[in-house]
This record gives C-alpha cells, structure tokens and sequence, in this order.
C-alpha cells in the first residue's frame, strides 16, 4: 500500500503526474492511435483488402515461419542454457554469460551484417555457397539466421534468474528419492519456471515478428518472397501506400498490445514485476 | 589447491547442457561475430582510416553519438518523473500506464517509425500545429531524436522504478525531521542513491539508440551529411556490395557498444560494492 507522504510539497503530484501522462501520451498513445486511424481512413473494406491482398499472405505466412522455427530453437536453448548456468559451477561462466547477453547489445543492423558476411556472395563461404548452388542470403535461411541471432538471449535472461533463485535443493531431494534427471526437470525443475518461461517464449515471439534491422540487411527484399511484415510496411510506405502500411501494422501493433496484456497477466500470476528491459 | 572446472554436484545434464550451449553460442554469436572481426584485418591502417574519415561517414557518427546522447539525456529527465509517479502515487488507470511503459520493447521498430512520422509529419496530429511555429520536426535531425526518445523510453524508467520502490522511507523521514526541507532531502539522500540506477538506465538507452535503424529511417529524410545515421551507412554501403566499407564502419560500432556494455558492468560492479 501507499501511504501518504507528507513530506513533499502539495503540488509535486498534480506536477510530476501531469508531466509523465502528457509525455507518454505523445510518445506511446499517440502513436498507438495514429495506428488505427491511418489504417481504417478508407473504412473497413480497404483495410481487409490490404491485409488479405497475395504480397500481404505471403508476407504474414513467411513471418509465422520465422517464429515456428526460431521460437522452439531458442527456448531450447534458453532452458539448457538456464540448466548449465543456474544449476552448476564451473570456470568461464561469466564469459558464457556475456556471449548469452550480446545479442541483445549488438546493433540490428550489425546483426544482418554479420550474416552477409559470412554466406554473402564475397563473404567467407560464399564461393563455396555458390558453387553447390545453396542461398542462404537474400533467401529464408538468412532472415530464419538473423532472427535467430537476435532473439536468441531473450528465454535464457528470464529463467536464469528464476533458476538461480530456486537453487538446486528440490531436484537433488528428487535424485535422492529415485528419479531420474529427465522426471527430476519435467515434474520439479519445469512447474518451478513454467511462468518465466512461458513469458521469454512471449517475448521472443514478439521480436521475431516484429525484428526489422537485421533482417532488412539480409532479405533482399524480394516481394512476396523473402518480405517478413515489418518489410511488407516498409514496401508499401516507400510506394506511399500509406493506407495499406498502416493496415498491415496494424496487426503487429495488436501483436504488441497482445504481449503486455500476456505480459501483466504473468506479473499477476507470479506477483512480481517484470520488464521486458532486463 | 587443485584447479576445478567444476564444482562437484549430483544434479544430470552438465556435459549435455554445456556442450550444447557452447556449440550454439559458438555458431550463432561467435563465429559471425567474429567473422566481422577478422574481415576487417583484410583492411590495412590507411584504408580502415579512409573509410571512417570520410566526411560522410564522419557526419552519420556525429548525428548517431549527438542524437542518441540528446535523447538518452531526455530520457533520463522525464524517465526519473515517470518511475517516480509510477513508484509513489497512486492513480486511475495506474496500472494500465505502468503496462504502456514498456510498448517500445514489444512494438515493431518499423511500426513506430510509421507511426511517429504521421503524427510529427507536417500534416499529423502534432506537426500540424509546430508548423505554424516554424518547427519541423519529421524529416529533419529533430525526428531522428524522437524516434530515438521513444525506443529509450522504457530503460530509465525500468531501472530507476525499482529502487525508488525499495528506496526506505526512514531516510527521507530522517532528513527531514533534522530540518531538511524536501528538496534538500531529494537532492542529498535521494537522488545520490538513485545515481546508478539513473546512470546504467542512461548507458543502457543510450547504447540501444546508437544502434537503433528501424524506427529512423521513416522519420528521418536520411540525406548524406545532414540527417544519415550510422546503422544507415552500413545498409547503403552493403546494398552498393561495399562489405569492406560496411565491415569497417560496423566495427566501429561494436566497439562502441563494448565500451558501452564494459562502463555499464563498471556502474553495477561499483554500487554493488558501495552497498556492501
């Protein structure tokens, strides 16, 4: 509960609420709401043209391929990551850490780089590449490769500290009375972090949807073919579209509302606050 | 005393858990990383020196570290007033602004930058009435910073909210009954405690600017020398199949955001210690 803080001035609140309201309102609902407008200007029949329109299916069939692959890969790796660094001690485990984290750190755009460089047609196996007639930039596997470089950190950074929390007491009981390690994860270490856990699967979500930078550098921009939904907007802005941009961004823009209503829902559930900032 | 790589435990999965981790972080993060590293040694001195000296380069560094640090100061300004109104007062429709506060992190950065361009555009909901003042702010260097305003937003306020939570109230309550008036008791007990709060949230908004490309580009005219940023000239540079320009003025970035990354743990490292 709050209480009453009779120590500041009387018109601190009115001042600092004022201030905080107006300031998200230009920089957060604003934007929200020009969304919506812009999208539905020419009534409803435009906008579900625009988002049911061939460049537009293909574009929102290519993002759900990103996610169905990257998310699954990355909580694996955020769980067994979360396992080695919560549940052992052992030399170089800040270095692992940090290697974890920099994804997070590293511009987008040096994400995308980093990827041409190395399977662009002058990059490292490129000629190779070439050679057996295998695309991987300009083509899916690039955008699939980006997308999983940069969500990569998400699901290992939310369990690790709830593992950590949890220490190793519960499992080692359940070692001692006979199980084995796959029941000892499924039925004590699993129930323990299922929150933390689902919340990192939301968040990766969220980012490979929405992932722009790195992906734009190794698209290619192929209409139809290798354009995500944040591409696709890109596209039709730059055709002035602007109608049909709005309409399909839109759709991540509910996908965003999605998350943090998923999101305060999980704070409720493990009655702690989050964010999505660390 | 013997040398450990591990300590001993009875709990399954570390080979299995270590191996695999260290073969996806090595494939995923290292190796392209390190790609990155090593074309640049195909650069000698006086190359690598042409590339960043360029004059167009040099202007997109000035805009990216000048945009970023202005708005990561905003930020830092009206980051503090919302985690404090968030922290001490209670409002209608609290909860709901509290969950707004992180829509940068779960909005597209494409979808932002549409968004902020129609609303500061000189026909928008806001542009329309700065233009009669004669301020333009879409398509000009101003909507580089607030692109970058809002992709920030969330990271002052996230760090410094906590500890404004857990801030005792005894302290204030105890300058204050020595005779210290409010501001006095803000600037001398509480803000110092919220230093590195407001410091690592300053670093970390700062660091997520400098590299930020989506939400720009659309509200930026992106013209060379006056409103290009950095993450641009990487683009531009890889789309004419210039990989040593781009590779060059990439590197120059990762080290920025190391140097970042490296003054970030140094804040956490040295609060951690003062605390103890």
């Amino acid at each position: 509960m709050q209480t009453e803080h009779r120590l500041e001035p009387k018109w601190l609140k009115p001042l600092l609420l004022g201030i905080t309201l107006l300031f998200l309102g230009v920089f957060l609902a604003l934007p929200l709401g020009v969304v919506f407008s812009e999208a539905l200007a020419k009534g409803w029949k435009v906008y579900f043209e625009s988002i049911s329109e061939p460049d537009a299916i293909a574009a929102i069939k290519l993002t759900l391929l990103v996610v169905i692959i990257t998310v699954p890969l990355n909580t694996i790796f955020g769980v067994a990551t979360a396992w080695l660094i919560a549940k052992f001690e052992f030399r170089g485990k800040g270095i692992l850490i940090t290697l974890i984290d920099l994804p997070f750190a590293v511009s987008p755009v040096i994400a995308g780089l980093i990827f041409v460089l190395l399977f662009g047609s002058s990059g490292w196996l490129g000629a190779w590449l070439g050679e057996h007639d295998i695309r991987i930039v300009f083509a899916t596997p690039g955008i699939i490769l980006a997308t999983l470089f940069i969500t990569s950190p998400f699901v290992a950074r939310e369990i690790i500290p709830l593992m950590q929390e949890q220490g190793t007491d519960e499992e080692e009981s359940a070692l001692t009375l006979g199980a084995t390690g796959w029941q000892t994860f499924w039925k004590v270490t699993l129930p323990n972090i299922k929150w933390g856990l689902l919340y990192g699967v939301i968040l990766s979500n969220a980012r490979a949807m929405g992932e722009f930078g790195a992906v734009a550098v190794v698209s290619g921009h192929i209409r139809g073919v290798t354009t995500t939904m944040p591409l696709h907007v890109e596209i039709l802005y730059g055709e002035y579209l602007f109608t049909a941009a709005f309409a399909v961004a839109s759709l991540l823009t509910l996908l965003a509302l999605l998350t943090l209503v998923l999101k305060s829902f999980i704070e409720w559930r493990i009655g702690k606050k989050r964010s999505l900032a660390h | 005393m013997k040398w450990h790589f591990r300590k001993p435990s009875v709990l399954p999965g570390f080979g299995l858990t270590l191996g695999f981790s260290l073969i996806y972080v090595t494939l995923l993060v290292l190796i392209p990383l390190g790609g990155l590293l090593l074309y640049t040694t195909k650069l000698s001195w006086s190359e690598f020196g042409a590339v960043i000296l360029d004059p167009r380069v040099l202007a997109s560094f000035k805009l990216s570290f000048g945009a970023s640090f202005i708005a990561a100061l905003i930020n830092l300004f009206f980051g503090l007033i919302v985690a404090w109104t968030l922290a001490r007062y209670n409002f209608f429709g609290k909860k709901i602004v509290d969950a707004l506060v992180d829509l940068p992190f779960a909005l597209p950065t494409a979808v932002a930058g549409i968004a902020l361009a129609a609303i500061f555009a000189s026909n928008g909901w806001i542009g329309s009435f700065l233009e009669p003042l004669g301020i333009q702010i879409a398509y000009s260097r101003a909507g580089v910073v607030v692109a970058l305003i809002f992709i920030g937003l969330p990271f002052v306020v996230r760090t410094v909210q906590p500890v404004i939570e857990e801030f005792e109230k005894e302290f204030e309550e105890a300058s204050t009954s020595l005779g210290a008036s409010w501001w006095q008791t803000f600037s001398r007990v509480i803000l110092p405690s919220l230093l590195p709060a407001l410091l690592t949230g300053f670093a970390l908004s700062f660091a997520r600017a400098l590299g930020e490309y989506g939400s720009i580009i659309f509200i930026s005219s992106n013209m060379p020398y006056v409103s290009e940023i950095v993450p641009l000239i990487i683009v531009t540079k890889l789309s004419q199949f210039d990989y040593v320009g781009a590779t060059a003025v990439g590197t120059v970035m990762l080290l920025a955001t190391f140097v970042i990354l490296f003054f970030i743990n140094a804040i956490q490292i040295y609060s951690r210690e003062k605390s103890l």
